[in-house]
């Protein structure tokens, strides 16, 4: 078989994997970037479901997207266009009006409320800075600390520190509990809460009362600090984030190749010297950065006899089990959401009525039961972009919780009736949905990990709680992006920070790569 | 048969299958408990005890050691994963001493690896290890089986062993070379005998059912009746194997799934066994760890110390001719065989050289007054007691 040699490959092209690419290429170094699917970007994917229907068939909103790595890899340059900035999160009432969150003002609640969610949007935006500190860079290494790591941790606690004291103990206090008493302190209206507590759940395997969920609310809203009101919709959907990703690594010289699934890294007296592809060829490298997820890449791409044992029982104990589904709808028009105006249609929608309901869904994950009245947010792309869908027709995108990874029954069984259950909650919300329906697409967090290579179907590749977040994730030992195999590094959403389109993962991981390994 | 019973489950301690004839043959009523099993620390004179192993033939009750049988296509590759020596190099029917590490390159324990057969094979130690055995197992077709109950045991070591045990039928027994072993039929089953055993001397370990339990100390006793055959426990054990030079458990090292302190745990190199340490063979758990140490240097230094004078050195502090504590005796005994006062100690390196001068600071009572004497030490190159019948095959036989 054919061998050849470059200094870094990159296994995958997810958004992370191509930024690191780009990041890497820009120093010099020869970046082959390896892809199994046709088409570079991972989740951030654009695909027809139906004939003449498009949609993003992964992440479909942009909420936290790395300023600065924008910047770098000049994305909007490399054909990332918003069709729609700044959207505005509607959580839908079936039979009342429903609250509208923008930016830092809601509508639809009392005066009361409306002042609290200012001055709770505004003190969060204060810990999204703390967090983007702690986000930009590799965290230190707790047990064995070097100097780099002793002025990152004196850097840190600073910029704690700086908060003042009561937002510090307000962040030390809520970092620890769960949305659902947050929310409670904070707000009255039952709708605004659900809302506000959706985005601590949203990919998580957690309801509003679960530990974690404040700090998923506040990765969530990073975008916050980034100078985002709200998500964007993108021309073309994510799939040309996708693509911005991957022309801005190639511009930087990084060769990409698609078609080309890796079969395992290859290691020489325990180093990672290289990967074989599926085909059995083989590239040789001085360094190999995964953007494949942990479970993925230390289980199958290297194998649990290549490392310590008690690291890949880490590996194996790192929770990741996906519990969003993806649902599709081709449109005949577009759907008549009770209470909401038609131009507020192409907003991020939430059907969540209360916290309660939210954590009623949860509960039927526990016990492997998909949620017979799930929870949804809602994207209808084509009310900002009519590439997607033929004239008057729309799409409707919607990540639907909970579906767990692991359903009792098994998703061959399963589906249908998930599928029955998320068309019977969309009727109550929007009447006469079901007959606007030419094609649904549901994907399962069996059919997303088929898809996009994730492990359990999971879009964080891992869930985001403290004890898999910060320094720990995905679990001490790797948690610097270097990992236990020399010339082996992780770069994407399984690593520090973690998931969502954001790049900072992929961005860190070059950076460390470039001080490791300054001969590769 | 590894399961308990309902009655055991409820008893505070475990009985080994040889317990009534344990608790007639022990007239000191001294116990300890072993790994959840009642064990005597002396039967009747610890000096005879020891004597009759250096002398004649001591047997000890090593049923509450922990077995575990390795099964399955990937025994092998497991174990070799596990270890930190290369186990391709056992070959079937032989036992070899090895040590496992956790991912720091600290020792979780040592034990004796038996290669019973393809892909299959035994593993004793002195502590329960199961959970680091499963944690290892990831990845791995293996199968993993606690038999510690299923299988009685006996150390029957000295230099009339081999007589006693072939007075008791195992024909042809002295042609057993050191670290292999060999089945012999005993009533309507078979006994398994190994030559191992932790006196550093001629001995055998006997491998059997537990219903064959009594039958056997019968029988061993009847063939040891003119071979100065004696039951003994731990204390006359834990000398000989001072003497030998043999590291335990809890006692010159903490085993690393028990250490709490960061740091506080041992690797194969601060213990003396750099010669297990294959670095040539492949990934195993702690290899990366090994390497650093080898290359940055180890941070203590396992020595045999030959103290002056007759007072064991127990949890001494070692002295360098300056003053200044260098480290601490982990064991310490006189032994009578070798005529010395034998200390293994952990050392801070580089201190521990041949060279160098040092002192253990004994601390001893008579009658209430203490008395303290700095006692010196010479490091010894090599244990104090290795008798070359312990490796002569055909075994001696007197």
């Amino acid at each position: 078989m054919t061998e050849s040699r470059v200094d870094v490959v990159v296994i995958g092209a997810g958004h992370n994997a191509l930024a690191c690419a780009a990041y890497l290429a820009k120093t010099g170094r020869r970046v082959q970037v390896l892809e199994a699917r046709s088409r570079p970007g991972g989740a951030a994917a654009t695909r027809a479901f139906a004939d003449g229907f498009r949609v993003s068939s992964g992440a479909h909103l942009l909420t936290q997207l790395n300023p600065g790595v924008a910047r770098e890899l000049a994305l909007d340059n490399h054909g990332l266009v918003p069709a729609a900035a700044d959207l505005s999160t509607i959580a839908l009432a079936p039979d009342d009006q429903p609250v509208v969150i923008s930016g830092a003002s809601v509508r639809g609640v009392s005066a009361a409320d409306q002042a609290a969610y200012r001055r709770f949007h505004d003190q969060n935006k204060r810990f999204a800075k703390v967090l983007d500190g702690f986000f930009n860079r590799p965290l230190p290494s707790l047990v064995q600390r070097n100097w780099r790591d002793n002025l990152s941790l004196l850097q840190l606690g600073w910029s704690l520190k700086r908060l003042g004291k009561d937002d510090m103990q307000d962040l030390l206090r809520v970092g620890l509990i769960n949305i659902y008493d947050v929310a409670n302190e904070h707000f009255d209206s039952a709708l605004l809460k659900a809302a506000v507590s959706m985005d601590g759940v949203l990919g998580a395997h957690m309801g509003p009362r679960s530990p974690n969920t404040v700090y998923g609310y506040l990765y969530r809203h990073m975008g916050d600090y980034y100078g985002m009101q709200g998500p964007t919709v993108v021309r073309g959907g994510m799939g040309a984030v996708g693509q911005a990703f991957a022309h801005a690594a190639e511009a930087a010289g990084a060769v990409l190749r698609c078609d080309a699934p890796v079969a395992e890294v290859l290691l020489e007296n325990c180093r990672a010297v290289g990967v074989r592809l599926a085909s059995g060829e083989v590239i040789r490298a001085g360094v190999v950065v995964s953007g494949a997820d942990p479970k993925t890449t230390f289980n199958k791409l290297v194998g649990y006899r290549h490392l310590d044992a008690g690291f890949a029982r880490r590996i194996e104990n790192f929770r990741a089990r996906g519990v969003s589904a993806k649902l599709h709808l081709a449109l005949d028009g577009l759907p008549v959401f009770t209470g909401l105006r038609e131009d507020q249609a192409g907003q991020r929608l939430l059907i969540a009525p209360s916290m309660d309901a939210i954590e009623l869904a949860f509960n039927h994950a526990k016990y492997g039961e998909f949620s017979p009245q799930p929870v949804m947010e809602i994207s209808i792309p084509t009310l900002h972009d009519d590439s997607l869908a033929p004239e008057g027709k729309h799409v409707l995108s919607a990540i639907v919780q909970f579906a767990p990874y692991q359903l009792r029954q098994g998703w061959a069984a399963g589906k249908e009736a998930f599928l029955e259950q998320v068309m019977a909650q969309l009727e109550r919300y929007a009447p006469g949905i079901g007959e606007q329906v030419l094609a649904a697409e549901l994907l399962t967090p069996e059919d997303l990990e088929a898809e996009f290579g994730m492990h359990g179907g999971h879009w964080h590749h891992g869930e985001i709680a403290l004890d898999q977040a910060l320094m720990m994730r995905p679990v001490p030992g790797a948690q610097q992006y270097a990992t236990p195999v020399p010339g082996l590094y992780l770069c994407s959403a399984g690593s520090h920070p973690g998931g969502g389109v954001m790049g900072v993962a992929g961005r860190n991981a070059a950076r460390v790569v470039m001080r490791e390994e300054k001969s590769a | 048969m590894n399961s308990l019973s309902r009655d055991e489950a409820q008893q505070r301690v475990l009985q080994t299958p040889f317990a009534p004839r344990v608790r007639k043959a022990c007239q000191v009523n001294d116990w300890y408990t072993w790994a959840g099993y009642t064990t005597a620390n002396s039967y009747e004179d610890v000096g005879l005890e020891y004597f009759a192993a250096r002398n004649g033939t001591g047997v000890f009750d090593l049923s509450p050691m922990t077995k575990y049988r390795i099964t399955g296509p990937d025994a092998e590759a497991y174990l070799n994963r596990l270890m930190v020596r290369d186990v391709r190099k056992i070959a079937q029917r032989r036992v070899g001493y090895t040590v496992w590490c956790n991912d720091e390159g600290m020792v979780h324990d040592d034990g004796t690896l038996f290669h019973l057969g393809d892909n299959d094979w035994r593993l004793c130690a002195q502590e329960r290890c199961m959970d680091w055995l499963c944690c290892s197992a990831l990845g791995y077709d293996v199968t993993i089986e606690d038999e510690t109950r299923a299988v009685a045991a006996l150390a029957v070591q000295g230099p009339t062993s081999c007589a006693t045990l072939r007075d008791l039928g195992f024909e042809g027994l002295q042609h057993l070379k050191p670290f292999a072993m060999q089945a012999f039929p005993f009533a309507d089953g078979e006994v398994l005998v190994s030559r191992t055993g932790f006196t550093g001397d001629l001995g055998y370990e006997l491998w059997l059912e537990p219903r064959h339990a009594l039958d056997i100390w019968d029988a061993l006793f009847e063939a040891g009746k003119h071979h100065m055959i004696r039951p003994m426990g731990s204390k006359a054990l834990g000398i000989a194997r001072i003497e030998a030079g043999f590291i335990m458990a809890w006692e010159d090292f903490v085993p690393a799934e028990q250490v709490v302190r960061h740091g506080r745990g041992r690797s194969p190199f601060e213990l003396g066994l750099d010669w297990l340490v294959d670095f040539d063979k492949g990934h195993f758990t702690g290899r990366a760890a090994l390497l650093r140490e080898r290359e940055r240097g180890s941070r203590y230094r396992f020595v045999r110390l030959d103290v002056e004078g007759n007072k064991p050195a127990e949890h001494s502090f070692i002295q360098n001719a300056r003053g200044k504590v260098v480290g601490h005796v982990t064991s310490a005994a006189w032994c009578p065989t070798a005529k010395r006062n034998i200390a293994l100690a952990s050392l801070k390196m580089p201190w521990g050289r041949e060279t160098d001068v040092l002192f253990a600071e004994i601390y001893y009572t008579r009658e209430l007054h203490w008395t303290r004497v700095l006692a010196p030490c010479r490091v010894m190159q090599g244990p104090a007691f290795d008798p070359p019948r312990r490796r002569l095959t055909p075994a001696s036989d007197r």
